[in-house]
């Protein structure tokens, strides 16, 4: 068949939306994955490689008395066992995380949660290293968990952090936003106040590929290589010189294809370090793959908030204030990943889409016996806990005002004139217009239809919802004066050389898991150079060829790495505008672009390709005065702004009155994330999003028993929708620019997990009206449906 | 133990642990990595293979078991170069994301398409059910076997209907 990238679907050029062309065009990426051909880390096989397997705490918290290795060390394959006491001799045994607490890479004092790293092996193949770690035998001394986080800082409770020094009990931190003086007098004079408890409970990404790294350190050059599945190489890089103390010129992470990430690839974790011991030690290559328990009971969780939200309005549904008081569980160690600044992420923005008079919040976060981690699963630093907390309260109040929820919404958008908006906990919304959004899903939904067949069903005792969510996302972290992790500031770079043919290579600093970068990126540089995207090579997830940047979360590689590919691409256009004005004999001012070429103004016969010009700045003869040779530049973008992405989702569900069983039928998503760039991967975005909201709405949990086991350890037990639990999704979209954005873009990857949840969640709620249910908490499984039809809605955990 | 079995119509025999699962077998052993491991309890589907026609998932079969059978992986859907059907569809409908899920996916597609050349958008989610797509969403997937389907068929003559955006209009100001 013919090359993929040359080709465009047909029948969709009304999607092409300008500035950016090329609109859905096939992905590049495509050819390999299909082939059975991608390069993802457990593919890789090097010359004497080694298989590394690590041992877990069978026990949410304990004393490590000791680890007997010997029978281990005995094992013929096995090449090396380490523990935890043998890392602390080379002070590797704790490592910084993204939070800047500390985590252990193995236990060397406790255990502090189930699944922790305690010691690992290093075979010859991966069987004969799993059969080692039964024969390491570690005596423990068993301790009282911390489970329940609501008991977290009672006084009895055992202190989990006993490594901080002075630790005597378990807060991890306190977080305010917003005026509380202010909120509470609105609150004091409000004719409603709606009250709600809210759980967003744990959640795992769970990734089809899990987490692993092949390791490979040159002791003749010194000089460290790591495959690993990583979401941000250029950062991990620079903590692996740090925790490591390897020269940062001596380290190479690669990430190659990434078998998803949403968020759980973004914190470094033990097993890494570990594959780097193992390769430091042995001198051969060393692979460590986890298996799918170990993903999902030691790797990054997400959520784990139980909230207060309280909604204060006018009896005529004005939406007036926000006041919340969140409670976080953050694991064992804090591992959450998000900006210094920002300890509880983007969770500020729990204002949502609303004109409101004022806003507060305080947050208390507490260590338990659980796995580390805090943000994770697609939430843009958890605007998905925020949106989904306001989207369930102005639901609630919908309920006490016996208002239409799509309506008590309309009411209290913010309107476009409002715009660029400063909410009352301080973000600047960059540009919206909502009420077309909303109106557009209402449109697709036949939304008042539907109204008048759920009556009609009441009627018949059948039990049919519709849920509206409206959301608005603060993403593409960030303007560096605010936001930097571990003190590395959020900018991406970007480099672009146009070879001497005309044919170029942009190198980016972020990295896809499925995102199609390699696609998206070329057509953002096509559209500003004029050279068609399938001439441009996108190279990514490399650290040695590729610039600096903090990679790939937060819905933030369009927003930020994006726009550094257009700018440099700019830059690249005027060094070409200044060689062409020397081929054309005519001042830059005189020449006109004409996407592709130059020409003078006035006269289109005289003109030069950007392929002329390429070969002209790589070719004999002389450049204008004070041109170099060559055609190509690097810049580092610093965002100045974060982008405010927004959409309206509705949700229509069936439940079964028999068994509580709930049936999604349909759901509509109309999403703005400003220019379009390849309409085909924005509804994939959305589409893998939505489905994640109905998995957390109707099964996705990590629960813990009263011992702290984890109860969601494989896929038997952590439930993921299928074929079967999902609708065919509707989508629409409306368009509203970002100001800042070079090209207007905003992030989308998101999006949809950040709107859904709350969708489904509103709809299923709406189909237990007549059963009086104002609230209920995900994941709303039959049993749990059926317990809130018999009025005993409880809180998952 | 010696096993042999036809893999992708070529015969193949080597020395291995009794123990050893087909997924490893094919992954380590014999190179194909195209076939992907993602849990350890049959749910995710992403190590499907075709043992003598029909989807199996391949960490939980030994290689053993498989000896004297016909295995086809990804690999083997490219014949001389030609694409299969299925592989084109879902590069044509985008789906696939980050292709971990993807050659379990094909596989068991092919095996559908094989019984039944023309399924409903039902019997397609029904046949993947046993399989997981974190990325997708699975509508992407279901359009990508009935674009094979017509495909197969040779009635092909407009891409199948697709989402509703293009009835949407940009009415927030595109510039």
């Amino acid at each position: 068949m013919t090359a993929v990238e040359d080709r465009k679907v047909t029948g969709f050029e009304d999607n092409d939306r300008k500035p950016v062309g090329h609109g859905r065009m096939l992905r590049k990426e495509d050819p390999r994955l299909i082939r059975g051909k991608g390069r993802f880390v457990d593919d890789l096989q090097l010359n004497g490689m080694l298989h590394l397997a690590i041992l877990r705490s069978p026990m949410a918290h304990g004393r490590v008395v000791n680890v007997d290795i010997s029978a281990a060390q005995a094992h013929p394959k096995v090449k090396l066992v380490v523990t935890g006491a043998m890392l602390a001799e080379k002070g590797l045994a704790w490592m910084p995380t993204l939070s800047n607490d500390v985590q252990a890479v193995l236990a060397t004092d406790k255990v502090r949660f189930q699944g922790q790293e305690v010691a690992f092996v290093v075979a010859e193949d991966r069987y004969s290293a799993r059969d080692a770690l039964e024969l390491i035998d570690v005596e423990y001394e068993q301790l009282e968990p911390v489970v329940d986080v609501r008991r977290a800082l009672d006084p009895s409770s055992p202190v989990i952090r006993t490594d901080l020094d002075g630790k005597t009990d378990n807060h991890c931190f306190d977080w305010q936003t917003g005026d509380e003086a202010a909120t509470d007098a609105v609150f004091a004079a409000a004719d409603v106040i709606v009250t709600e408890d809210i759980v967003y409970p744990r959640v795992h990404p769970a990734p089809m590929e899990t987490c692993g790294a092949v390791a490979d350190y040159d002791a003749v050059e010194g000089r460290l290589t790591l495959w690993s599945t990583t979401q941000a190489p250029h950062a991990h890089r620079t903590l692996y010189a740090i925790v490591a103390g390897l020269p940062e010129h001596k380290i190479r992470v690669i990430s190659p294809d990434i078998g998803g990430g949403f968020g759980n690839k973004v914190p470094i974790y033990p097993g890494y370090v570990c594959a780097i011991v193992g390769s430091l030690l042995t001198g051969r290559p060393v692979k460590w793959v986890e298996d799918r328990s170990e993903n999902l009971t030691s790797t990054g969780f997400a959520r784990d908030y139980i909230m207060r939200g309280e909604i204060a309005a006018t009896k005529d549904g004005k939406i007036l204030a926000i006041r919340t008081n969140v409670l976080a569980d953050h694991g064992a160690f804090n591992g959450t990943a998000a900006p210094v600044k920002y300890p509880a992420g983007f969770f500020g923005v729990f204002t949502g889409s609303y004109d409101i008079e004022a806003a507060y919040c305080s947050m208390t976060a507490v260590y338990t016996n659980k796995a580390p981690g805090g943000v994770a699963y697609a939430c843009s630093f958890r605007i998905t806990e925020a949106v989904y907390l306001i989207e369930r309260l102005v639901d609630c109040l919908a309920y006490d005002l016996k208002m239409d929820s799509a309506e008590l919404r309309l009411k209290n958008l913010l309107r476009p004139e409002q715009f660029p908006y400063t909410s009352k906990t301080g973000w600047i919304y960059d540009s919206g217009n909502y009420e077309p959004t909303m109106r557009e899903a209402m449109r697709i939904a036949g939304y008042d239809e539907l109204r008048r067949e759920q009556a009609e069903k009441r009627q018949r005792g059948e039990l049919m919802g519709i849920g509206v969510a409206f959301f608005t996302e603060a993403v593409g972290a960030g303007p560096r004066k605010d936001m930097d992790i571990l003190g590395l500031g959020m900018a991406d770079g970007c480099e672009l050389r146009i070879h001497p043919t005309g044919k170029a290579v942009v190198r980016l600093s972020v990295q896809s898991q499925g995102q199609g970068h390699e696609t998206t990126f070329a057509q953002i540089v096509a559209e500003e150079i004029g050279i068609p995207p399938a001439d441009i090579d996108v190279v990514h997830g490399d650290t040695d060829n590729t610039p600096f940047g903090l990679g790939t979360y937060g819905s933030r590689s369009t927003p930020v790495s994006g726009a550094a590919a257009a700018l440099v691409a700019r830059k690249v256009r005027e060094k070409a505008r200044i060689i062409a004005s020397g081929m054309l004999e005519v001042s830059v001012a005189d020449l006109d672009w004409d996407k592709g070429s130059f020409h003078v103004k006035g006269d289109l016969t005289k003109s030069v390709t950007i392929q002329d010009i390429a070969m002209k700045a790589h070719g004999a003869g002389d450049l204008p005065d004070g041109v170099e040779g060559g055609l190509e530049a690097q810049i580092c973008y610093n965002p100045e702004n974060l982008t405010y992405p927004h959409g309206a989702y509705i949700c229509v569900v069936d439940v079964d009155p028999g068994t509580a069983q709930v049936s999604v039928r349909r759901f509509i998503a109309v999403d703005d994330c400003g220019t379009r760039i390849n309409p085909m991967i924005i509804e994939g975005q959305i589409h893998g999003g939505l489905t994640d909201g109905v998995g957390m709405a109707l099964m996705e949990i990590i629960a813990f028993d009263e011992d702290g086991n984890c109860l969601g350890g494989s896929l038997m037990d952590y439930l993921i929708p299928t074929a079967l639990e999902v609708p065919d999704w509707e989508t629409g979209f409306t368009v509203t620019p970002s100001p800042h954005h070079p090209i207007g873009a905003k992030g989308v990857g998101e999006s949809a997990t950040v709107g859904s949840p709350p969708a489904v969640v509103n709809a299923i709620v709406d189909a237990l009206k007549p059963f009086g249910v104002r609230h209920a908490d995900m994941p709303l499984t039959p049993s749990r449906v059926w317990d809130a039809m018999q009025g005993n809605a409880r809180p998952p955990v | 133990m010696q096993v042999t079995m036809s893999v992708n119509g070529a015969e193949v025999s080597r020395e291995i642990e009794a123990r050893l699962l087909l997924v490893h077998f094919l992954r380590d052993h014999l190179g194909l990595t195209g076939t992907h491991w993602g849990c350890d309890t049959s749910n995710c589907g992403t190590c499907v293979v075709l043992v003598d026609d029909e989807p199996v998932k391949s960490c939980t079969m030994l290689a053993a078991m498989a000896g004297g059978h016909d295995v086809r992986t990804v690999e083997g859907l490219e014949q001389d170069g030609v694409l299969d059907p299925l592989q084109r569809g879902f590069m044509e409908c985008h789906g696939l994301q980050c292709g971990f899920c993807t050659p379990g996916m094909l596989m068991t597609t092919r095996a559908l398409l094989d019984r039944n050349p023309d399924p409903t958008d039902h019997e397609i989610r029904e046949a993947i059910s046993g399989q997981i797509c974190r990325c997708t969403g699975y509508a992407t997937i279901v359009r990508s076997v009935q674009w094979a389907a017509a495909e197969q068929a040779g009635i092909r003559t407009s891409l199948p209907e697709q989402d509703d955006s293009r009835a949407s209009s940009a009415v927030g100001g595109a510039s």
